[in-house]
């Protein structure tokens, strides 16, 4: 059952997209994606792979090339990065209105400028309307179940939409870490080959794409939400049949010592892990605090959210994206929403934290929880804080 | 789309998957003939059969007939006067459509 | 959980060694982190990398502040670049030099544990270039017995191919002629 492997985060995704038996790669390099498309290269050039391996010149071909690819019922796959994030910007958005479930690794990098190669969650942060899936890794070996479970759940037939697994740029991506990759009957029995509900075939021809009068724009918008959402469905199932195989389990929301807990901290990625640690230490001291780490980013998991952070008084979401002149962070913002209607909510403080490869370490997460038994008691003056910046 | 209905009163369940065109040259069944203002008349005697109309017509509405002529179908024609445009030999003229 | 920094010079293989002791301590059954200082790298620009070794899954994401054991692969770089700091009191300094104990803890200020091989010198015999990384493992094993020798030279084979013998002398040579300063 499997095999535990001491591998670079980058390379254990490769070797994970080449057991999900891709027909297609089409990727352009950019840091820190690039370990990971390097070495899918490599597993088709050797004849490892049995893909095409399309080399295109900008990452708006390459995520024009996957939409072609997968109209056509290939499986397939592709990774970038911040900018290159940013350059495919305007195709993302017709990959699931047209029902296309390409499958992406982002490796969560900051946006220029000033240019920085180094992670934060800004890239994914401004493509959060595009309507895809997306997870959020907390290290190398949900990285990697997350690559399976997404193809899993894109191209279920009641799904069909793309999927985005967010792994943190350099913190996950460079990292050398034990994985335990699974497995290929395990990977087999899990993921059936794909069969598209329709595709691109001249011996039955359809139209993708056509135009959208204003008598059916709304409506074709609405049947877009509407399977959206029944995908949530379909992404928790998947993680339960990933339980009976793998025998790791998964949960949109997951939480830590939130047992009686009055103060929370929530956060996606990687830095989850680093939080634990401080959670640990704080409820070492006596104080009451807990962790709730979002695994799901999109279709938001509503309920599980509410139901997960129900009792406490304050959470400190902490956002690793900037939406300068707003109400919060992204995720802040959202957060503030999903609970406004919920009665005996608790107050949510928003903090800006890890921006551009700034460490956060443990003691950052505990002044932020600290701060926030402040604000228990004291309502604060600004809607977000940004942590660590120097006066 | 479901077959016959309004485009207007589709509700979102009928929305075809991805909105997709399941029905493959259904244009058919979209008459862009009725807004035409100019209609082009074919003058046989001029006419030596080359088919400049029958390539450069944007709706492709020119068809060859049994004796090697292009003939126009006005049900699809728009009017817009390229077919007159491009003849070699001034066989088509544009005329004012009668209402 | 033990952690260590590396100090090298780009192209010297800093990154290599700190995967080398991860991939041993991994495959030994142990839980390891090993990354390199995220960035632009240039050859010959002081560069540092970092393992985290530990008996349970490690959970935490920060950068390495205060590490256990310091390993240097230049003898250059001591001179400009402050490699204990942060060091903990009872850690281990691990250095590439040929000079005299006196001279080195003179030149770091550093009174704690500290051990000393000529890398360099090792390197430039048994592999022909002054490339120590896997020298330097010969000295961080015979001081830190953080990993297990047999599992590093299979880590060295998988990684380095035809070429793991020269290396696997290189390190037992510098578990040999180490220096240790307690």
């Amino acid at each position: 059952m499997g095999k535990r492997i001491a591998k670079e985060v980058s390379i254990a995704i490769a070797e994970a997209v080449k057991q999900c038996r891709v027909d297609v790669i089409a990727a352009y390099p950019i840091t820190p994606q690039t370990h990971i498309v390097e070495h899918l290269s490599e597993l088709v050039a050797n004849g490892e792979l049995d893909a095409e391996y399309i080399t295109v010149e900008s990452e708006h071909s390459a995520i024009s090339a996957c939409l072609g690819s997968v109209a056509t019922g290939a499986r397939t796959f592709t990774s970038t990065s911040s900018q290159g994030l940013a350059l495919m910007h305007e195709i993302l958005f017709i990959a699931p209105a047209l029902r296309l479930p390409v499958v992406m690794v982002v490796a969560n990098r900051a946006l220029s400028a000033p240019i920085s190669i180094w992670n934060d969650h800004g890239d994914i942060m401004a493509e959060r309307d595009i309507g895809w899936i997306q997870t959020f890794a907390e290290n190398g070996q949900e990285a990697v179940d997350l690559v399976y479970h997404a193809f899993r759940v894109a191209e279920d037939r009641r799904v069909m939409f793309p999927a985005i697994v967010n792994i943190d740029g350099f913190t996950l991506s460079h990292m050398i870490e034990p994985i335990e990759l699974p497995d290929q009957e395990q990977v087999d029995r899990y993921l059936p080959p794909f069969r598209p509900r329709y595709k691109l075939d001249p011996r039955k021809p359809l139209t993708m794409g056509p135009v959208g009068i204003p008598e059916i724009y709304t409506e074709a918008k609405k049947a877009q939400d509407e399977a959206f959402k029944n995908a949530y469905r379909v992404i928790l199932k998947a993680w339960d049949e990933f339980e009976e195989v793998f025998g790791r389990r998964y949960r949109p929301v997951e939480t830590y010592r939130m047992e009686d807990a009055e103060v929370a901290l929530l956060i996606m990625g990687s830095l989850a892990e680093t939080a634990m640690t401080a959670v640990d230490r704080m409820r070492e001291a006596g104080k009451k605090v807990g962790l709730v780490r979002l695994r799901l980013w999109r279709p938001f998991p509503l309920r599980d959210f509410v139901k997960a952070v129900k009792g406490l008084k304050v959470l400190a979401v902490i956002d690793r994206a900037l939406s300068p002149g707003a109400t919060g962070g992204p995720v802040g913002t959202e957060v503030r929403s999903a609970l406004y209607q919920v009665p005996g909510r608790p107050r949510v403080v928003n903090f800006i934290a890890g921006l551009g490869g700034r460490d956060v370490t443990v003691e950052d997460f505990e002044e932020m929880a600290d701060r926030a038994y402040v604000y228990m008691k004291k309502k604060p003056k600004e809607p977000y804080e940004m942590i660590g910046v120097k006066e | 789309m479901p077959k016959g209905k309004d485009t207007a009163l589709i509700s979102w369940k009928e929305v075809p998957f991805g909105c997709y065109i399941l029905e493959p040259g259904n244009s058919v069944q979209f008459k862009t003939g009725d807004w035409r203002s100019f209609r082009p008349v074919l003058d046989k005697e001029k006419c030596v059969k080359c088919g400049q109309c029958y390539i450069m017509c944007p709706d492709m509405t020119y068809t060859q007939d049994e004796e090697g002529y292009y003939i126009v179908d006005l049900t699809y024609c728009k009017g817009c006067g390229i077919c007159a445009s491009v003849c070699p030999k001034g066989a088509i003229t544009m005329v004012v459509e009668e209402v | 959980m033990i952690e260590v920094r590396l100090h090298g010079r780009g192209g010297q293989g800093a990154v290599t060694s700190a995967e080398l002791i991860a991939v041993a301590a991994i495959n030994q059954g142990k839980y390891a982190q090993a990354f390199p200082s995220f960035g632009p790298e240039r050859r010959g620009a002081p560069v540092q990398a970092f393992v985290r070794v530990s008996e349970h899954p490690i959970r935490t994401r920060e950068k390495i502040y205060f590490p256990d054991v310091v390993l240097v692969l230049d003898p250059s770089l001591p001179s400009i670049v402050k490699v204990t700091s942060g060091l903990k009191e009872d850690g281990w300094v691990i250095l590439n030099s040929h000079k005299s104990e006196k001279e080195l803890r003179e030149m770091l200020g550093w009174q704690g544990k500290m051990a000393v091989v000529d890398a360099t010198k090792i390197a430039l015999e048994e592999l022909g270039l002054p490339i120590t990384n896997t020298t330097m493992l010969g000295a961080f094993l015979a001081a830190t017995g953080l990993v297990d020798q047999g599992y590093l030279e299979e880590a060295l084979e998988e990684r380095f191919g035809r070429l793991a013998e020269k290396n696997k002398k290189a390190l037992a040579r510098a578990i040999k002629e180490i220096k240790i300063y307690q």
